[in-house]
Formats: structure tokens, sequence, C-alpha cells
């Protein structure tokens, strides 16, 4: 192999791992959120990114979004709609799994989310099947983009663009934002919040329509980068990005970001460069690796907080 | 009476920590409470705010009943507090905890009228407000948790324990502080340890045992009452 194809490979990775990062990036985000506000891992989170993977097939078939609107427009549409729905399951996942055991001791609303993560994945199989669903192929024009030389597919350009304003929008609302600078306090000191007025019970129900809402979307990207979805997606996907969320330091969103291409980018480098065998374990033994060498992740406790 | 609380009692779990305690505040006073460690005065100030609910009796705010409203709600009431321990949010900067503070008010222009006003008082803050608060010395984060509930433009300021852990010569200026407050026409309620400089600040005060109080009345009687002298003034 000469040196130009071995740098091809490697910027095909490169981007690849960009794009799978971002949608890894967009459901740790979920995670990060949720442990701010709750300190509580939303074991169900991984089934809401699936429930986006589905209500985007079922919009698109049902819909027939693409024969009116077609093209990005219609992608657009539909992560919209997308992200609307699975955020409102998600807002309703919080009231009636967590917020009745908000008192309750922490093992109990561990295992309200486990139930609730089973419940979603039979309900999903129930309603669709066990099989495996395959998203139409047909979306955008098959248009390879050139990028100095470099043939990028049209879909892996979207995606990581998609991802990547996403994240910058979550970015500026929770640090610019009333709304979100009250997330970031209530993530500190709820009781502190109150004190300022902030009613939290509102706070949390952002919260929990933003992470699914995001999870959904990235459901969506899912269906439509790799063409096929399965109910039990949820399960590996959720996994990897509580991953990323770890590695960025669980409870930090800049850093959930962060975790999330960075994970994708060593996965994939991995896979091309070790064995494409050891694609999902290189994710576990970078788990493993953090919570031993630094457990608090990349970006966490930056500050040491004054008492 | 702007503030009035009729027998409140108050549990944690099953134990009752506060046994019906009455208490008045009247319209631009300063009034403070008193008492040993564990006595019950965090406990009433945080079930004035509504952090923590009373399991019988009534707190009535110009008439009307405080104790049915949410925390959030009790703040848009008009009163706010500075909890013990300040409790400050120590990753978001002076300036972000300043801003949080007025959380409940829409007017943009008395929001910056207030930050002015706040950034006068504690100079300290306005240098250093893009500062993360985590990183104020605990002096200054008394000031930040002070000038943030000030934010709200409340009727009544609660402070609980604003002198703890400070310099003499910067509890002095914290009292001054407080007493500034008090002549712009925000009535206070003073929690302290330091019994003697409440009691020459505030106008009434009242002291607090195990969950009841003991006692009450003018500052200046209970500077001399031999009982506050023996048990919370060292003797003398
Ligand atoms: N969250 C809580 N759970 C259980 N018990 C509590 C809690 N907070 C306070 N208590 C108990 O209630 C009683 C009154 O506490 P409180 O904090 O009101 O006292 P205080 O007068 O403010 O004391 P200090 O001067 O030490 O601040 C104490 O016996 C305390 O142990
Ligand atoms: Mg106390």
């Amino acid at each position: 192999m000469g040196l130009w194809s071995l740098m091809e490979q490697f910027f095909q990775q490169l981007t690849n791992g960009l794009a799978v990062g971002g949608i890894y990036a967009l459901i740790a985000l979920g995670y990060t959120m949720v442990y701010g506000v709750l300190k509580l891992i939303n074991f169900a989170h991984g089934d809401l990114f699936t429930i986006g993977a589905y209500l985007g097939l079922t919009l698109l078939t049902s819909l027939a979004l693409n024969d009116y609107v077609g093209g990005f427009l219609g992608l657009f549409i539909l992560a919209v709609m997308v992200m609307g729905l699975v955020g409102i399951i998600g807002i309703l996942l919080e009231r009636t799994a967590y917020r009745p055991l908000r008192q309750s001791p922490r093992l109990s609303a561990v295992v309200s989310a486990l139930g609730a993560s089973i419940f979603f994945q039979n309900a999903i199989m129930l309603i669709y099947g066990a099989k495996f669903y395959v998203y139409p192929q047909d979306l955008l024009p098959v248009v390879p983009i050139n990028i100095f030389g470099l043939s990028i597919p049209l879909m892996r350009i979207i995606i990581l663009l998609a991802s990547v304003v996403m994240m910058i929008a979550l970015y500026l609302f929770v640090q610019k934002t009333k709304i979100g600078t009250a997330i970031r306090a209530a993530a500190i000191d709820q009781g502190a919040a109150r004190l300022m007025g902030i009613d939290v019970n509102f706070v949390i129900m952002i919260v929990f329509f933003i992470g699914p809402a995001l999870g959904g979307a990235a459901g969506l990207m899912v269906g439509v980068y790799y063409g096929q979805i399965n109910f039990t997606m949820g399960w590996i996907y959720g996994l990897k990005a509580f991953t990323a969320a770890i590695l960025g330091g669980i409870g930090n969103i800049p850093g959930a970001m962060v975790g999330g291409l960075l994970l994708g980018v060593i996965e994939a480098l991995g896979a091309a460069y070790i064995s494409i065998a050891w694609k999902d374990a290189i994710a576990f033994f970078v788990l493993i690796l953090i919570l031993i060498v630094r457990p608090t992740g990349l970006l966490g406790e930056r500050v040491a907080e004054k008492i | 009476m702007l503030l009035e609380i009729k027998d409140l009692h108050v549990k944690y779990g099953n134990v009752e920590v506060l046994h019906g305690i009455n208490l008045e505040v009247g319209e631009g006073e300063i009034v403070t409470i008193l008492g040993a460690n564990g006595a019950g005065k965090s406990t009433t100030l945080l079930a004035i705010s509504g952090l923590v609910k009373a399991s019988q009796g009534e707190i009535l705010f110009e008439g009307r009943p405080l104790h049915k409203l949410p925390a959030h709600q009790v703040v848009k009431a008009r009163i706010s507090q500075s909890p013990e321990g300040r409790r400050v949010f120590g990753t978001l900067t002076v300036q972000e905890n300043i801003n949080l503070g007025a959380y409940t008010i829409t007017d943009k222009e008395q929001i910056a009228r207030t930050r002015k006003w706040i950034y006068e008082l504690f100079p300290r803050l306005d240098e250093r407000k893009h500062q993360l608060a985590g990183t104020l010395s605990g002096g200054e984060q008394q000031m930040l948790a002070i000038g943030r509930a000030l934010m709200s433009d409340p009727k009544i300021l609660l402070l609980d324990e604003p002198s703890l852990g400070l310099a003499p010569l910067l509890v002095k200026a914290i009292f001054q502080t407080i007493q500034e407050i008090n002549a712009s026409g925000v009535t206070v309620v003073l929690v302290e340890q330091n019994a003697k400089a409440a009691l020459r600040l505030a106008h009434r005060g009242y002291v607090l045992e195990v969950g009841n109080i003991i006692l009450s009345g003018q500052a200046d009687d209970l500077l001399t009452n031999p009982e506050v002298l023996d048990a919370y003034l060292g003797g003398s």
C-alpha cells in the first residue's frame, strides 16, 4: 500500500469514527444531564434511543415524507418530529417512574429505571416484532462528497454536522440562557436552587425532554446511517454512550460531547488497525481503564468546591 | 405583622425538632433568633422558605398562608434567604450566581439596578464577577450569598449565621452591611451564634432552646437579661 492509500484509510476511519462518536455523544448527553439533576443513571435511556429509531422509520413510511418534501427538508422535519415525540415520552417516564420515588432510597429509583428499560424494550418488541427493520436507502441522493480528494458519503457528513450543530445549540442553551443556568444550578444544589426561586420540578422536566429528544435523534441517525434497526439496539449503544459519559465525567455536559466523539474515533481506529472483532470490546476496555485511572472522567471535577 | 409564625411544628422523619413555636416579625425590623447548636434556628428559617414543611401550625406572610407554597413561590412572594453554609453555586461564576438570585424577576432594568447596588455594597464581588464562586474566600462567599439573596428584591431577608467563620473585622463589616440593607427598607431575620453582636444590631430577639422559644423581647432587654447573659453571652 502506498502512503496515499494509508492516509486515505486513516481519514475514512477518522470521519466514520467522528460520525459514530457524534451519535454516542448525543446519547451520552441524556445520561449526563439526567445524572446532573437527579444523580440517577437513567437505564431506560438506551431504549428511548431505540424508540427514536423506530418512530423515525414509522413516520418515514406512514407519512411518505420522502415523497412530499424529500431530501434534506424531509430529514429535518422527520428529526424534529422524532425529537419532540421521544422528548414527550421522556417527560412521561420521569413523571411515572422517577418522580414518585424522588424521596425514596436511591436503590428504588435504580430498580425503577431498570424496570422502565425492560418495559420499553418489550413494548417495542410487542408492537414491531423481534425482527430487524431496514430503513429506506434513497433518503438522499447518493453523491459522495469530495474533500481534499477524499470521497466521503453524504450521509456521514450530514450526521456529523447535525450532531455538532445540536451539541453547540445545547451548549449555548445551557451556558447562556436563564433556564440553562437554572439547570446547572439545580445540578449543583437543588435546595439552594429552590431558594433562588427556581422550580426544580420544571427544570427536571426540561432535562427529561432534552435528553431523550437528543437520544431519539441519535436513534434516527443510526437508522439512516446504518440502515438497520432492532429492538435490542439500545442496549449496546446505551452502554457505549454511558461509557462516553463516564469518559467525559458524568454530569459534565461538554465532557459527554468530548467523550462521545473520542470514543467513536478510538473505536473506529481500533477496529481498523487492531481488529474488527474487538470493536465492541474496545469501548468496555476504555470504560474499565477510565474507572481505574481517572474515575472522575476527563473533564470531571475541574474545580474543587470550597465548603 | 409582616410575618407571623403560629404554633409551628416541624419533623425530620419521625423526630420533631420544632415543638410549636410562635414568632412575629414587623415591617422594617431586624429580628434575631438565638440559640445553642441544634436548637432549631436553621429549621425555622427553612420552614419559612418552604424547604422543610410544617407538620402543624401556620406561617402567615402579610396575612396569607405561606406554608402552603412550594419553595420557589416563597421567593416570588418576596422572602429570600442566605442559607447556612452559604451554598453558593461553586462551579458557576460570581455573576451567574448573582443573576440566579434574580430568577423570579423579569424586569431587566430592575435586575441591572439591583445588581449595581449589590456591587456597591460588596465591591469585592464586582472585582471578581467572572471568577468561579467556588474559588472565592469564605468571607467573599458570604457576601455573594447575601448579595444573591437580595437580587430577588425581598421584603424579608433571612440570614442564617452570616458571620460564621469570618475574621472579626469582616464580621463587623457584614453587620454594618446588614444595617444598611435594613435601612434601605428590607426587613431582616437574623440567626446568629454571635449573640452579643446580633442583639446590638437587632430590634428584637427570640431565644430558642431545643425546639421551643423560651425567651423573647426587645434586644436591649435581652442584652441585659441574666439568663441570656449566662447562656449565650459568656456570663458577666
Ligand atoms: N435534614 C435533617 N434530618 C434530620 N435531622 C435534622 C436535619 N436537619 C436538622 N436536623 C436536626 O434538627 C435539629 C435542629 O437543627 P437545626 O439545624 O435547625 O439547628 P440550629 O439551631 O440551626 O443549629 P446550629 O446552630 O448548629 O446551626 C437538630 O437536632 C438536628 O440534628
Ligand atoms: Mg443552623
